[in-house]
């Protein structure tokens, strides 16, 4: 990660809640200086939270931030900025909907933050001109800021913040109100700026492509949890996890299982791969891009084939959806197109497949037994199988914490919650080739996985149905007596 | 003629026999002598009446006090309603309107009672009270409105820009809530001019003010004279109503 001495703000364990909800959960990360970082995830992942934190509107429950702050005896002195106001931090923020001062004009509102510091006004006007040309925004001066295009007021937003010549740019999804075309010309100035300007940008945004055109570093973050920290090479090409594969750009992923060292088994072959490290027989998600595989009517070196299902015209590529031999559907992208309903050969390079340890391979569900055959789990009640009492136990069962495992495959949903056991919201779906495996938050805050072939949207509302000889209960380790 | 403008005629009839035909009556009668000729001796007559003058000066002078004592009362009010740090309850909110449900006249006797009964002398001091008590909501909904809509991110960005939070409040949220402020201002300034019934009951007449005159003439049948005060105080009120208001559209406020 480089040398300790460019880092400007150091992040540690950083935790935040908003009543009972955990909007920040751990979160550590070092932001050296001149980077442009961006904080990318779904909404409510976090991420302007993190942001504001930064600027100072929030105050972290736990964790603390450290920031440079200018230079003592010749070394830069860093401080906890905890309990320090906003208007004190050596950093500025442009806010999503740029909050431009109505009553004052485009001068008076890039001026600001110069004359609350008293800065003469000669050198304020001398300031204010040169960002408004950086900003190619000369002549806008007198102008009501009312009077601006959504994208003038943007730069103006930009203007008023990097006049005070911050040692942190924040940028608070500064795009999302453009449109696109103005959006991709604004990426380039953005990143043209930063280079001049050589201070560190903080970049929120839910939008991949942007964090992947402008981005050093790109902190991929769901459910207040940091994913991936890495280069956007590394994060698209190497994703840690499904959410990431998943998140960033177009991706199969697929379930497999790790054989020996270098050999993956997925979509029904066995693959050369080059991950190590895994054990053998460890079930592992697989993730392929699409552009990664090669297809052919005849294709020398061919590891499987398949049935193109569907091809349409992208631009400059076609993509396609194949069904294999093994019965998966796989997503490819391909210069050439392929007629549906024919055979074709398909191949994977051993360094165009990314093996991923399974985050989890079943559910655990935290639980209270009632009786011997009932638990009680996400505030509801259950029939469970009878519960597995160790030899030896001698505690009451009555009230006693366990864990539930529950396979993927064995919850069913139903689509209306009266008809579960408990309710959830469809909250995360992954296809996986074969079938979906969705997160449903349950009506109680927890979390289920279910691996299933029927297609749901985000958002349904769901009854939750498991049969009792599919949950396996057992008594919590730390159990006493 | 479309349809849809056969609509307005109901209301046209309204405005003509409501508004108009009265507003003439009054400049009819203001502009006649007793013997109905025309003549300009009943406004050109205030102008050399001390007395009228007098009463005039007095109720400018306490229509501004009254204004400026809501002010100073009804802006940290709406301040402290209008943040959801401070005031988390709606209920709040409706107790400090609640006043304006209830019949001016009512409350003012009420008010006047109360005097009475913990032995207060009635004068300049219970005149101001009733009015501040009478039209204090007046100032205060209209800026805690314009309070309440504010984009929280202009204070957000100003400190961000390095102001304090008394620079904040100076630089922006005091600029930005003028619509608020000029709205409360006319709404208390413009009837407390023309109130009559609040002096009669909080000083017995003691204090006379500027509709207490109006009343008076028309009561005794001075009708010419009397619609030339109302005139000229129809005047006065349009010339604040311009000089506060400006730009109409600004004006956002809002009343109940």
């Amino acid at each position: 990660m480089g040398d300790k001495s460019d880092i400007i703000i150091n992040i540690e364990n950083l935790s935040k809640s908003f009543g009972d909800h955990q909007v920040l959960k751990d979160i550590s990360l070092n932001i050296r200086k001149g980077e442009f970082v961006t904080l990318l995830g779904p909404s409510g992942c976090g991420k302007t939270t993190l942001l504001r934190m930064i600027a100072g509107f929030l105050q972290p429950d736990e964790g603390t931030i450290m920031m440079e702050w200018g230079k003592k005896n010749g070394k830069e002195e860093f401080r906890d900025v905890a309990g320090i106001p906003p208007h004190q931090r050596p950093l500025n923020t442009v806010f999503q909907r740029y909050a431009l001062f109505p009553h004052l004009d485009v001068y008076d509102n890039i001026a600001f933050g110069l004359k609350l510091k008293g800065v003469p006004n000669d050198e304020i006007s001398s300031r204010v001109r040169k960002v408004l040309k950086l900003v190619s925004m000369s002549d806008y001066e007198d102008r009501d800021v009312d009077s601006l295009s959504g994208g003038q007021q943007q730069r103006v937003a930009i203007a008023r913040a990097i006049v005070n010549k911050p040692k942190v740019l924040l940028l608070d999804e500064p795009l999302a109100a453009l449109d696109l075309k103005m959006r991709q010309d604004m990426q380039i100035e953005l990143k043209e700026m930063h280079q001049k300007l050589g201070i560190t940008f903080i970049y929120v945004t839910h939008d991949q492509q942007e964090a992947l055109t402008l981005s050093d570093t790109i902190v991929v973050m769901n459910e207040g949890r940091i994913q991936q920290i890495g280069t956007p090479t590394d994060i698209y090409n190497e994703p840690v996890n499904s959410f990431v594969a998943d998140f960033i750009g177009e991706s199969n992923i697929l379930n497999g299982t790790m054989i020996e060292d270098r050999k993956v088994n997925f979509i029904g072959h066995d693959f050369e791969c080059v991950d190590e490290g895994f054990g053998e027989n460890v079930p592992v998600d697989v993730v392929i891009r699409p552009e990664d595989v090669y297809i052919g009517y005849k294709l020398d070196g061919a590891q499987f084939t398949g049935t193109v299902k569907s091809c349409v015209f992208k631009g400059i590529h076609y993509e396609m959806y194949v069904d294999t031999d093994s019965g998966n559907e796989l997503q490819i992208q391909d210069y050439d197109a392929f007629e549906p309903g024919k055979t074709v050969q398909m191949l994977i390079h051993p360094d165009d497949i990314q093996v991923m340890r399974k985050e989890r391979v079943e559910n655990v569900i935290d639980c209270v037994v009632l009786n011997e055959t009932r638990v009680e789990m996400f505030g509801e009640e259950f029939e469970c199988s009878p519960v597995k009492v160790p030899e030896g136990f001698a505690g009451r069962l009555e009230g006693a914490p366990a864990k539930a495992h529950v396979q993927f495959s064995k919850v069913d949903l139903m689509d209306h919650e009266e008809e579960g056991d408990a309710s959830g919201e469809v909250w995360f779906i992954l296809y996986k080739g074969d079938h979906y495996h969705l997160t449903v938050k349950t009506e109680s805050g927890g979390h289920i996985h279910v691996d299933t072939n029927d297609i749901w949207d985000k958002g349904d509302i769901v009854g939750i149905k498991i049969l009792p000889e599919d949950i396996i209960v057992e008594l919590s380790d730390e159990q006493e007596k | 003629m479309s349809k849809r403008s056969n609509w307005a005629i109901p209301y046209l009839i309204f405005l003509i026999l409501f508004v108009v035909l009265p507003l003439v009556l009054v400049l009819v009668y203001a502009l006649r002598d007793g013997n109905g000729g025309f003549t300009l001796s009943n406004i050109t007559r205030f102008f050399t009446d001390t007395d009228a003058l007098n009463t005039f000066a007095v109720s400018v002078e306490v229509a501004i006090e009254n204004t400026l004592i809501c002010l100073l009362l009804g802006y940290p009010a709406a301040y402290i309603l209008a943040d959801r740090n401070l005031n988390k309850s709606a209920v709040t909110v409706i107790l400090f309107i609640l006043p304006m449900w209830i019949n001016a006249l009512m409350r003012t006797l009420a008010t006047a009672e109360l005097f009475n009964v913990f032995g207060f002398t009635l004068g300049k001091g219970t005149l101001l009270f009733g009015m501040v008590y009478d039209y204090l909501p007046f100032m205060i909904y209209p800026i805690y409105n314009v309070l309440l809509k504010m984009d929280n991110s202009y204070a957000e960005a100003a400190a961000d820009l390095g102001a304090t939070p008394s620079q904040v409040f100076r630089k922006v949220t005091l600029p930005l809530s003028m619509p608020g402020i000029s709205s409360g201002i006319l709404m208390v300034f413009m009837p407390t001019v023309s109130t009559f019934a609040i002096s009669e009951f909080l000083t017995n007449n003691k204090i006379k003010l500027f509709g207490t005159i109006i009343q008076e003439n028309i009561n005794s049948s001075m009708w010419n004279y009397g619609a030339a005060l109302s005139l000229i105080m129809l005047v006065i009120i349009g010339l604040t109503t311009m000089i506060l208001g400006g730009d109409e559209r600004e004006v956002e406020g809002g009343t109940i």
